[in-house]
Formats: structure tokens, sequence, C-alpha cells
């Protein structure tokens, strides 16, 4: 069977983008910023509390590290809800020895039904930011938007009555959205969000509702990419987001301001034989002087900031 | 469908002629950077899904943008550092969507060959009139925007049909003589160059480009540790560097600024470029010289000695 010939049809074979969403820039050719107290590389680490139903509906796919088995998959779902029960407990003492302040992007539904562990991580200190209703209700193309705008709405609106923040960031499920989620988001009130990982730096992002900023959360040294998707060992997890960490330290000195943004799964690096390796890579970040460490929203209002003024 | 190709012979590794680089090197090493664009919203292929996801697939759509808005111009001073320029194997719709990087590219004299014009638009299902259409724009494109007479084709991911090659060989003759169209990256069957067969009987070769040391391959597929991947890169070029002392061979690294370029693995490329390069008998070239130098003096006497081993062993040349 052949073609039609508009298989050969290019509509948006154009300079820029091939989409409207935020303007082509390659990140070396900009103007240099400072991140507060002169630092030149903004550290953000993100804890992601996430539940992930038995009854998985898998639409349109089965989101990673979800259920794999027949129902009731037992295994993953007990073995995911560890994270929020015994792993988070541990990663807030390591993160507490090294006087970080993270983000937590928290499922909504988890939220609402786990009011002592919300009240933990506010104690610890922490922005909550937005992670979707729960990791069985991904946002994707074909979504209707009637539902879809549902969806975001009661996660917002959940978490900020849970937590009594502002919640201006978000995080989808599995980083998946539709073409419509920015400008829902937007209209939802959210300033920033964490899903095209395209960058090193926050960026302007353009929706129906008004302007985001898309603050990029590296995939690629998330701890559940590197040894849940990759297979890859714990020493070297470690050795990859030092060496990360290491790089954009270098590359900031040269060419100014870096956002190094480490995304953590405590059913994952809350285990026992993993902690230690967290506790590594968090002082391996802590003994540098040049780093500003802060939660995403305070490095958005820098960001907004240094900009105005350049 | 049919059962073998057929565009090559076959062609023992240990009889050939000896293969003597300039300079007396043993191994003429090339880097190619692919530089892509993905569609965000692509048409459908019936043979194969340009995403794994419905529309948008913002995972791999913003790795691939991380590519050529962030990590271009770390692979770039890497490479000025280490004196190499690189083979751009180009989605050339990159030349309407990103001018700068191939201005860029452009100044350092480096090599642009046709990748197709996305890589989220397949062979797979053209008719061979299609098919020529879309390698005449490629390389349309590509003079166009560069001044090249494209001499190298990768076809858009990987993606092929039987006359691929012939198609390539004809539109490269049409536009440019024998300055164009000279050598296909898609086979992956020797570890020199060889003479390929296409239908108008153009002096035609494969150049080696490499799957195995393909950073893509090693990262996305294979899953391979990044420092490991600095390990396998030195073993592949110390075993060829050996035997290119008898035979010159080619080494190839294959790479894509979206994965070698990550801050988690930029320092195992370079700890493999800084490894190669200080080597001494190393030819560091691009795919047209190492294309250039081998049809000038090397593809006849692979010819007759293809043909002699054949009559050796009672088969038909």
């Amino acid at each position: 069977m052949t073609l039609n010939d508009d298989y050969l049809d290019y509509p948006l074979r154009r300079q820029g983008y091939d989409h409207e969403r935020y303007a082509w820039s390659m990140l070396s050719e900009r103007a240099p910023i400072t991140w507060p107290e002169g630092k030149t590389l903004a550290v953000w680490i993100n804890i992601s509390l996430q539940f992930y139903p038995l009854n998985q509906r898998g639409k349109p796919f089965k989101v990673p590290n979800g259920m794999t088995m027949p129902y009731p998959d037992l295994r993953h779902f007990s073995l995911r809800d560890y994270g929020n029960r015994v792993g988070i407990y541990r990663v807030l003492k390591a993160l507490a020895a090294h006087n970080i302040t993270p983000t937590f992007a928290i499922n909504a539904q988890l939220a609402e039904q786990t009011p002592y562990l919300v009240q933990r991580l506010k104690e610890h200190g922490g922005e909550f930011i937005a992670h979707g209703w729960n990791m069985d209700h991904l946002h994707y193309g074909g979504q209707p938007i009637e539902e879809e705008a549902e969806l975001v709405k009661r996660s917002v609106e959940t978490l900020r009555s849970v937590t009594g923040q502002p919640v201006r960031g978000w995080l989808s499920p599995a980083k998946h959205q539709s073409f419509n989620t920015p400008d829902l988001l937007a209209e939802n009130g959210i300033e920033y969000c964490a899903d095209w990982v395209n960058d090193d730096m926050p960026y302007a992002f353009h929706s129906q509702a008004g302007s985001l900023t898309m603050m990029p959360l590296a995939t690629e040294i998330e701890d559940q990419f590197v040894m849940s998707q990759n297979l890859h060992s714990e020493d070297s997890w470690v050795t990859q987001v030092k060496d990360a960490f290491d790089f954009l330290l270098e590359e900031s000195h040269e060419q100014g301001g870096r956002l190094f943004a480490l995304n953590l799964h405590p059913w994952l690096i809350g285990q026992p034989h993993r902690i230690a390796c967290l506790e590594e890579v968090l002082a391996h970040i802590s003994s540098h002087a040049e780093v500003w460490q802060a939660p995403a929203g305070e490095i958005l209002d820098a960001f907004h900031h240094t900009s105005e003024q350049a | 469908m049919k059962e073998s190709l057929g565009v090559y012979d076959y062609w023992a590794y240990d009889q050939r002629p000896k293969i003597e680089w300039p300079g007396g090197a043993k191994v003429a090493f090339w880097v190619a950077p692919n530089i892509e664009y993905y569609e965000l919203d692509p048409p459908q292929n019936p043979q194969r899904s340009p995403w794994p996801h419905p529309h948008p697939s913002v995972p791999g759509y913003s790795i691939r943008d991380y590519g050529n808005r962030v990590g271009h111009q770390r692979q770039m001073a890497l490479l000025d550092k280490y004196g190499i320029r690189g083979s751009v194997s180009l989605s050339v719709a990159l030349c309407e969507h990103h001018p700068e990087i191939i201005r860029m590219c452009k100044e350092r004299n480096w090599e642009f060959f046709s990748h197709g014009i996305y890589n989220t638009r397949y062979t797979y299902g053209l008719s061979e009139d299609q098919e020529r259409a879309m390698i005449r724009d490629s390389m349309e494109t590509i003079h166009r925007h560069t001044g090249q007479a494209c001499a190298g084709y990768l076809a858009p991911a990987l993606s092929h049909s039987e006359r691929t090659l012939d198609l390539f060989a004809e539109v490269g003759e049409e536009l440019f003589g024998d300055k164009g169209g000279l050598y296909t990256c898609d086979l992956f069957h020797d570890d020199q160059p060889t003479p390929v067969s296409v239908r108008s009987g153009k002096r035609f070769i494969s150049m080696p480009y490499s799957l195995e040391m393909n950073d893509t391959i090693v990262y996305a597929v294979n899953k391979v540790e990044p420092r490991q991947y600095a390990t396998m890169l030195k073993r592949h070029f110390d075993r060829l560097y050996l035997e290119g002392a008898e035979s010159g061979t080619v080494m190839c690294i294959p790479t894509h600024n979206y994965q070698v370029s990550c801050p988690h693995r930029i320092k195992a490329f370079e700890e493999a470029l800084e490894y190669i390069t200080s080597h001494p008998d190393v030819w560091v070239a691009t795919g047209r010289e190492i294309a250039d130098y081998y049809l000038a003096n090397y593809y006849d006497a692979a010819l007759d000695s293809i043909a002699a081993q054949a009559a050796t062993t009672g088969r038909e040349g």
C-alpha cells in the first residue's frame, strides 16, 4: 500500500518550532544570570509522593512503575505504598541533615487521604506542587477537554485545601500532557510546570490563559529512571548524579547560572539499601559554596527578578 | 520481499588488499553527530508509529529538543577541543527550523549528509517516486543552505525500502555528478568501506558507521551506564587500531546531541575522544573525506579482490 502524497507535506517546516508553546533559544546564547547571593548553580530537589491504584485502568497506557501483574498486583501496589509509609521518613531525615528545603510533588488524592503525612511534610518545610490526582489519572492527547479540566481543577484545589499553600507548580504524572494541559494549568493559577525537560534553565512557556514558566525537572538522572527503567546499579546512579552536578557547576562558572534539578521517589530511594546513596549525593551537592539550594517557587521568583534586571 | 538485499558480495575480512590511510594512519576516525528534528504531531505511518504515546509525547519530544537547545553546543565545543570536524547526519528540516545550528557547523567546515526530512517521517509505504522526491528534497535542501553536494545517506530513523540505496545514488548523480551520492551509512556489515552495487552502476560504497557504538543504541536500547560507554568506545578503538596496522580500518562514533551531551554523560564521551585522538596513527576525518580517499585509491582493487575471492571458491563474481 502506498501512502498519500500528503505524507510528504510539511506545513510547519519553518523557522523556529512546529508549535507555538515557546520560543527557540539556544541555552549558551542567552545572557548569563546570577542566582541570589552571587551563586551560579541553583539546586532544586523534588520529592515525588505518589499513589498507584491497585485497580489500574492503564488509560491510555500503563504508567511506568505502575501495576504490571494480573489483578490484584499486591507486590507493586505495596512496594509503591512503602514510599509513603516508610521511605519518605528516611528521605526527610537525609534532607534535614543537609538543610535542604525541597518541593513535594504529591498526588492530590494521596494528600487528601494521608493528613498525617501532609502534616509531617509541612513540619519539615518545603513547597507543595501539584502532581495530578493519582498515577493512574494521566493527562494525554485525545483526552476530552472537559474531563481534563475537571481533573486539573480537582487536583489543584484539593492540594491547596489540604496544605494551605498557594500551590504554584505542577508536575504531571509521568510528565505526560495533552495539547490542552498548559492552558488548563494557567487557568487554575499554576505559574510553573516541570514537564518539558528540554533545558537546564527556566524559560517562558505560552498558554491561552497567560504565561507559564517551564522549570525542567531532569528525567535522566531521576532515581526511578536510572535504577528502575535503565536497571543501573545504585553506585552508578551516584556517579551519574555527581557527574551531572559537577558538569553543570563548571558550566555555570563559564556561562552563567544553571539549574540542577533532581527528582526523587521515596518508594525507590527510601529503601534501606539505597538511602545511603542519597545521603552521599546530598553531601556532595551541599559541599559546594557556589550552590543556592531552594524550592522551585523561590528559584522561579529569583529567575524573574534577575531576568527583569538583565 | 527478498531473502537477502544482494547489494554486496561476500568478502572475507582476512583476504583483502591492504588499505593505507593518509600519513600512514591505521584508523580513519570520524564522528557523526545526528542533528535531528522530531515533529510534535507528525502524521501516522501505517507501519511504524512515530511516538510511543498519544501526541504530544512530551517526554520524547522535549529531550530531543534539549539536544538542539542545549546539547549541540556542548558537543561542538568538545569536538573543537579535540580537533574533530563533525559529519552531520541531518534531518534537513533543521535547516529551516534552527538555521543557527547549521551556521555554526558550516563555520567549522563540518560535513552535512542526508538523514531525511524529519526523523518522524518514514520511508515505509513510499512509492518509488515519493521516495525519490523525498531524497531529492533532502539533498537540495542541504545544498541550498550549506552549498555542499551531499555525499552520504542515513535513511530517516533507519527506515528503508529495497531501492533506497539505488535512489540515493541516482539522485546524487543527477544533482551533483560524481561529487554527490557516494556512500551509505545504512549497512553494518563491515569495519572497512566496501563497494555496494546500485542499479545505475555508480561507484558507490558503504561507510562503516556502527550501530554498536551509536549512543542512542547504547543508552536508550541497551541501557548502558555512561562510564561503561567510554570503556566500550576505547576497547572498540584499541582493536581497530591494532588491526589497522595490517590494513586500515574505520571507526565512527555516531552521536545524538540529546544523549552524549547530557550532563551525566558528557564526561564519559570526552574521555573516549581524548583517548582516541591522543594516538599518533589516527586519521581524524569526515565521512566524505574517507569516501573520496577510498574511491580514489581502493575501490577498484576491492572489486578485483571480491571477484578473485568468488572465482577461487567457484562462485560467480
